[in-house]
């Protein structure tokens, strides 16, 4: 690239970004000619109780990973409206693959936060079934699960569960940087020649560790969709009705038979990539000010409070139901177990392997002979 | 001049040097700009050569290997930073198809001299795939040359030999080891520092020969220390370079020791042991004790961090080792 043109680059990324919004920063609802929420007001007041409790479960984990009770954690704070948005348009019948960031997706889809927690205290590597709970594994190789999300959506469709609204839909979850790695492209290639039933929901948090966005792209991430045939869209990501309603759409127009959808979340990184980041090594305290000021709950908040569907009393017994949530999260994290000693050779195959056996075995009988030294 | 400096600074310093000789090297990787890699180790070194030569590439592999050969074939020193073993994979094909064997392809015509960096191992409490071993599958492939740092020194030195070279190097760094500190004699040159494709005596010692490289080497020192508490001398080598081997000094002193003890942790099965047991037993059947013994991680994938020290090899699995081969 030359100097001029990755200027250009840049000035493009900088523009403010066009995007769906139904809420805007300062809790204005308005409307946008395609999409829509119809959300009763228990259900508005529901959301704003995902996106605080969710928050609230990362700063714990947060919290306890500074407390060597977690060896890392990939925070989401920032991103609680993607996440929740997207989460909650799945329908019970949708598989979602996620990275390793969507603990607020996996809240929405009704499962125990608890459950990624060994994965980061490193007591196990995840260790859930992802068919029943709907919810893959955390894939920490960037771009993996989207090949992933792509086979099991070409699976639905071989198996003729799409075409109506009991249809199944399949979201993949990834981030900005991923958008490089060959996985990530060559799932959209399938996706596209097989028309499978999938959204490919990109996080664009701006970053992906240190590098920004422009390191990975010069034009806006969603455009990219159309070179591979499907329909790429852009919604504040920071908007969790705006988010809900495009995400809604995109699964059901794949569950209806219409083949994928690339949304791009437009949100921010508020934290650091993870616990053992430095962001004050790559980017502007005034940066992370601005988008403070586009803060998802914040508007939620003002807006539900301006329309007096939430009042003072409500804020305070949601904050108190997320703390006790909270609570109860640390409680059983600290009691999560180590593995067993030997554990580690179990599941290496479905039919096992003698060669892992003698091994398991000649381990046992090695910690046995301490054991006889002590005594 | 001497300094003391930790494994991740001399790398720092060894890459700097390599950059200021050749105007040609350039460092290649994902977040090694501003943030200076995840370990530090290209620290300040984009705020002093510029971001044309120190580059925060896009997240992928493949595409940074890819892209490394044909700056290499426009007169470039690719010096390639993978951010941790378990992601070289994506550039795998890369690596084995076309960085390998391109001079041979073009009978010699292509020279690459490309060095990829890859922190390697566990023992750092990391999540999957952050501490991993791979180098066999490197060492495996012909066209491809495997070297590991296992101290300050060798890894100051060796950094820049590898750039230096005219052969593709993949270039192993014991990332636990990274912050330990070590006495390093910047002075001298390329020219009279030890050879990079040569294996160093660490220890002398009679009764039995104790092969590591990278992470598993102070394991190994450590090992010769507790026996000889137990008056038996172990002599350590640190093989430092992979592919090739360098098994002079092995022979050497396998025929003097006559007991061998492999220690990686990467796991048994084709690891590096294998091949050292086979051309030992080849060449020093006649002077053997006992067989070669291998002490490596298990047959399994690298397991949760709350495990990790059931899995890594140790002092006490290394001496359970000597007891074997004295127990033979
Ligand atoms: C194949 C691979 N290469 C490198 C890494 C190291 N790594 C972990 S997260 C990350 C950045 C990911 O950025 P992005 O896709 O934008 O997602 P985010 O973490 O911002 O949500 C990198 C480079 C990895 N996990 N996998």
């Amino acid at each position: 690239m030359t100097r001029a043109s990755s200027k250009r680059a840049a000035a493009a990324q900088a523009a403010e970004p066009d995007f769906v919004q139904l809420l805007t920063p300062d809790g204005q609802r308005v409307t946008h000619p395609e999409y829509s929420v119809d959300f009763s007001d228990e259900e508005l007041r529901g959301l704003y109780r995902d996106l605080v409790t969710v928050r609230k479960l990362d700063a714990e984990a947060t919290a306890l990973q500074r407390q060597g009770e977690l060896g890392i954690w990939a925070s989401l704070l920032g991103q609680e409206a993607a996440q929740v948005g997207s989460g909650r348009a799945l329908r019970e019948q949708d598989m979602a693959f996620p990275t390793y960031r969507e603990h607020g997706v996996l809240y929405c889809r009704g499962i125990d936060p608890i459950m990624p927690l060994g994965l980061f205290r490193g007591v196990d590597q995840g260790g859930w079934d992802p068919i029943a709970n709907k919810f893959g594994i955390y894939t920490i190789v960037i771009g993996a699960q989207t090949l992933h999300a792509t086979g099991y959506a070409m699976g639905v469709a071989k198996d003729g569960k799409v075409g109506g609204d009991e249809g199944e839909s399949v979201i993949a979850y990834f981030g900005d940087g991923a958008t490089s790695q060959g996985d990530v492209n060559e799932a959209f290639i399938f996706a596209s020649v097989y028309n499978a039933p999938i959204v490919f929901f990109c996080q664009n948090n701006q970053y992906a560790i240190s590098e920004p966005l422009t390191r990975q792209t010069r034009v806006p991430l969603y455009q990219r969709a159309s070179g591979f045939g499907f329909p790429g869209i852009r919604v504040d990501g920071n908007d969790v009705l705006a988010t809900f309603a495009v995400t809604r759409a995109a699964l059901d127009n794949a569950r209806h038979g219409n083949g994928p959808t690339l949304i791009e979340a437009y949100t921010y990184r508020m934290g650091a990539h993870t616990t053992s980041d430095d962001p004050t090594r790559y980017r502007v305290a005034s940066e992370v000010e601005e988008w403070q000021a586009k803060d998802p709950i914040l508007r939620l908040r003002k807006y539900l409070e301006s329309t007096g569907l939430i009042d003072e009393a409500f804020v305070t017994e949601v904050d108190a139901y997320a703390r006790e949530e909270a609570v109860k999260l640390r409680e059983r994290v600290l009691t999560l177990p180590d593995p067993e000693p030997g554990e580690m050779f179990k599941h290496v195959y479905p039919n096992g392997s003698p060669e892992v056996d003698q091994q398991a075995a000649e381990f046992a009988a090695y910690h046995a002979s301490f054991e006889g030294a002590h005594s | 001049m001497s300094e003391t400096l930790t494994l991740g600074k001399a790398l720092n310093l060894g890459l700097r040097r390599a950059m200021e000789d050749d105007s040609k090297v350039i460092l290649m990787g994902e977040d090694i700009g501003k943030l200076g890699g995840v370990f530090r180790i290209t620290d300040g070194l984009q705020k002093d050569f510029g971001d044309e030569r120190v580059i925060d590439t896009p997240l992928a592999e493949s595409g940074i290997v890819g892209t490394a050969v044909g700056l290499a074939l426009r007169g470039y020193r690719p010096v390639i930073e993978i951010q941790f073993d378990g992601f070289v994979y994506p550039a795998y094909d890369q690596i084995v198809c076309q960085v390998a064997k391109m001079h041979y392809r073009s009978r010699g015509k292509v020279k690459l001299p490309i060095v990829i960096r890859i922190p390697f191992g566990g023992g750092i409490g990391a999540v999957e795939h952050h501490s991993e071993s791979p180098e066999a599958y490197f060492a495996h492939t012909a066209g491809l040359k495997v070297v590991a740092c296992s101290n300050p020194s060798d890894a100051y030195w060796m950094i820049q030999q590898a750039i230096a070279s005219d052969d593709p190097i993949v270039f192993f760094e014991p990332k636990r080891r990274y912050w330990e500190k070590g006495e390093v004699d910047t002075s001298g040159s390329l020219e009279s520092a030890f050879p990079l494709h040569s294996s160093k005596v660490l220890t002398s010692g009679t009764d039995a020969t104790v092969l590591a490289y990278g992470p598993m080497v102070r394991v190994a020192l450590d090992a010769a220390t507790a026996a000889a508490e137990d008056g038996r001398k172990l002599e350590v080598i640190d093989l430092r370079t992979l592919s090739p081997l360098d098994m002079g000094a092995v022979f050497d002193s396998v025929r003097k020791t006559g007991r061998a003890i492999v220690v990686h942790e990467a796991p048994h099965n084709l690891g590096m042991g294998a091949e050292l047991a086979a051309r030992i037993t080849e060449e020093c059947f006649y002077s053997l004790e006992a067989p070669v013994l291998r002490v490596a991680g298990y047959d399994i994938p690298y397991p949760a961090a709350r495990a990790e020290e059931e899995y890594l090899p140790d002092l006490d699995r290394v001496l359970d080792a000597v007891d074997r081969s004295f127990g033979w």
